[in-house]
């Protein structure tokens, strides 16, 4: 079972031409079965979470009823990207499943739409938001591995509770980075082989046969990669434990005691009076 | 890519009595069965090795769907009757001598013995890049090469391109189209009736074919209402060789008049665009107008707008201004112009 659909040009040369569609089942199973397996292990076997805490009063008495997390600018750049990302998965995939409908033109304006956002949103992170705040660090790493050891019985000391980001948030961020800007990269390409309406010029021969193949494939790939990620971004979005964060994407923050429970005042400071533990970078509290 | 003609691949050859039992292999063989009328376009495809079905369903011995029969309302064609019968048909070349006229018009008398209205509606696109196995996106790959800057592309589309640029070659389509033919198909789902436009697709909706029909679907009658009967039509096809060709362009109409005015009137062409095109604007535009010259210039005249012409097809916008022009004013009014 070939996961690439290969073709023979008209040079005699065989090339890729896209991505087999079972691929698309594929993925969509995989996300499906780690909903799953996810939610049987939180319901079943997953212990209570436990964080060490040492927050003076000072601390937490500086700490807001409304603790700001997202600002305005970071929440619509995240639902314009989420409405482009479900529009893009719907043109791309849905007639490939026999659902047919004139996609391509409603495919690349929302690509396009993708593109712009994603753009902003690394201009606006590098330089209006705490860069660093998405990307895992040392203490990420070392609480991780503490976690697991006390996920299989192992001792081990609590973990401090997570900065901004929880770790898996900033791994899910860095997946989805390399599937998006897949899909972008290859994408802006692909639309010189499409009528983009005088946005760009058509060449086809802008590549030959095995690099447009390529990029074709490449496309693919990130395309169904990107519904299993989906999938498990939507699910985790309406888990009960996440919701405060799926509402603090909606209305910009979060409870004061949600805060003091899962993130750590040192590592994510909200006022800027709270004084940063050495080896700390204080985070943006956009 | 290796071509070699007249040595079709292996294929286990059903030859079934019924249309229930000919819907059934269909469907039971799903996109492994090739659905074959009079042949005319399958044995390319075969003898080319293009195209390599497993199982092949000879429609041929289905008697029921064959002949032509009056009802309540007008005509009832069994889809695999012949051109050549529906072009000799009494009450057709009467009441709708439009189908008769396109249909006459169709290739060489053998392809018309042969030839059946089924198969005329449900053939592939000429594209020579398509029929000659090159991974095009009509084939399910990424690129057209007819709409490349050197690729070979007068006898493209100038309406409805969206990535192929093929064009929809019957010329029964627009006939069937102005007559407001109903298409019966039968499905794994039950009997399914739709207007003949409906019956084809254009690539921005699916690029890899032509009509609705899916695998398990069998086209099996072409219902032609009386609503158009007895009405002043028009057939034009305009082709390379005047003996035997697809067409360049081809336009079909049905016009009712009163006192010398356009009561109703349905108009379509085809070869311009990956489906037949019904030219609704141009309908609305001229009804209660003069059936003359001056609204056949005006008619061709809208017709043509928003057509986009590929690097060797430009001509086809004048023919398809011309063509409508005396399908809506007659050959004697409407002088022909570049």
């Amino acid at each position: 079972m070939d996961f690439i659909t290969w073709a023979t040009s008209p040079w005699g040369q065989t090339v890729p031409i896209h991505i087999a569609w079972y691929l698309i089942w594929v993925m969509a199973i995989a996300g499906l079965l780690f909903m799953i397996v996810h939610a049987l292990y939180v319901g079943i076997f997953a212990a209570k979470k436990t964080f060490a805490k040492n927050d003076s009063p000072a601390v937490v008495a500086s700490v807001p009823e409304r603790v700001p997390r997202h600002s305005f600018v970071a929440r619509a750049f995240h639902w314009v990207m989420a409405l482009s990302m479900f529009a893009l998965l719907i043109t791309a995939f849905l007639p490939k499943v026999g659902i047919k409908f004139d996609w391509v033109t409603y495919h690349w304006i929302a690509g396009l739409v993708l593109t712009a956002s994603v753009l902003f949103h690394i201009f606006h992170a590098s330089f209006f938001l705490d860069f660093w705040s998405i990307w895992p660090d040392k203490i990420d790493l070392r609480d991780a591995r503490r976690r697991l050891l006390r996920s299989i019985g192992k001792e081990a000391p609590p973990p401090d509770r997570f900065a901004k980001y929880p770790l898996e948030n900033k791994f899910y961020h860095f997946v989805i980075l390399l599937s998006g800007l897949g899909v972008i990269a290859t994408g802006v390409y692909m639309m010189k082989r499409v009528n983009t309406f005088g946005i760009l010029t058509r060449n086809p021969y802008l590549f030959g046969d095995m690099t447009w193949g390529m990029m074709y494939v490449l496309h693919g790939l990130a395309g169904v990669g990107l519904i299993a990620l989906i999938m498990v971004h939507v699910y985790f979005g309406v888990r009960p434990e996440k919701l405060p964060i799926t509402k603090s994407m909606i209305f910009g923050y979060m409870s004061r005691d949600f805060y003091l429970e899962e993130h750590d005042p040192q590592r994510w400071a909200v006022e800027k009076t709270s004084p940063p533990k050495e080896g700390y970078a204080p985070s943006d509290a956009d | 890519m290796a071509v070699i003609r007249d040595v079709m691949p292996a294929f286990d050859l059903l030859q079934p009595s019924s249309a229930a039992d000919a819907q059934k292999l269909l469907q039971q063989h799903g996109e492994e069965a090739w659905a074959m009328a009079g042949g005319l376009d399958s044995f390319d495809w075969l003898k080319d090795r293009i195209k390599k079905p497993k199982v092949l369903v000879d429609l041929s011995g289905v008697d029921e769907l064959k002949g032509i029969r009056s009802t309540s309302d007008g005509l009832e064609i069994g889809a695999m009757t012949t051109l050549t019968e529906i072009a000799n048909h009494p009450e057709i070349k009467a009441k709708y001598s439009v189908l008769s006229n396109a249909v006459e018009l169709v290739a060489s008398p053998q392809i018309r013995n042969q030839g059946t209205l089924g198969g005329n509606v449900s053939q592939d696109a000429r594209c020579w890049y398509y029929r000659a196995g090159w991974p095009c996106y009509r084939a399910g790959g990424n690129i057209c090469y007819a709409d490349t800057p050197v690729g070979r592309n007068r006898e493209h589309a100038i309406f409805g391109a969206d990535r192929c640029v093929a064009v929809h070659p019957s010329d029964s389509a627009p006939a069937l189209i102005v007559l407001d033919a109903k298409f019966v198909i039968q499905t794994p789902k039950g009997e399914r009736t739709l207007d003949a436009e409906d019956y084809f697709l254009g690539p921005d909706i699916d690029i890899t074919r032509l009509n609705i029909l899916q695998p398990g679907d069998l086209l099996t009658a072409i219902r032609i209402p009386s609503t158009w009967a007895g009405a002043k039509f028009y057939f034009e096809k305009v082709r390379d060789r005047n003996v035997w060709d697809f067409p360049l362009m081809n336009v079909a109409s049905a016009m009712v008049l009163n006192g010398g005015n356009i009561d109703r009137c349905r108009i379509a062409v085809s070869a311009v665009a990956p489906k037949p095109m019904r030219l609704k604007a141009v309908e609305d535009a001229v009804n209660g107008k003069p059936a003359d010259a001056t609204t056949g210039e005006m008619a061709g005249k809208l017709a043509v707008q928003g057509a986009v012409p590929l690097q060797f097809n430009a001509y086809k916008i004048p023919l398809m201004r011309n063509l409508v022009k005396r399908a809506i004013g007659g050959v004697e009014e409407a002088t022909w112009t570049s």
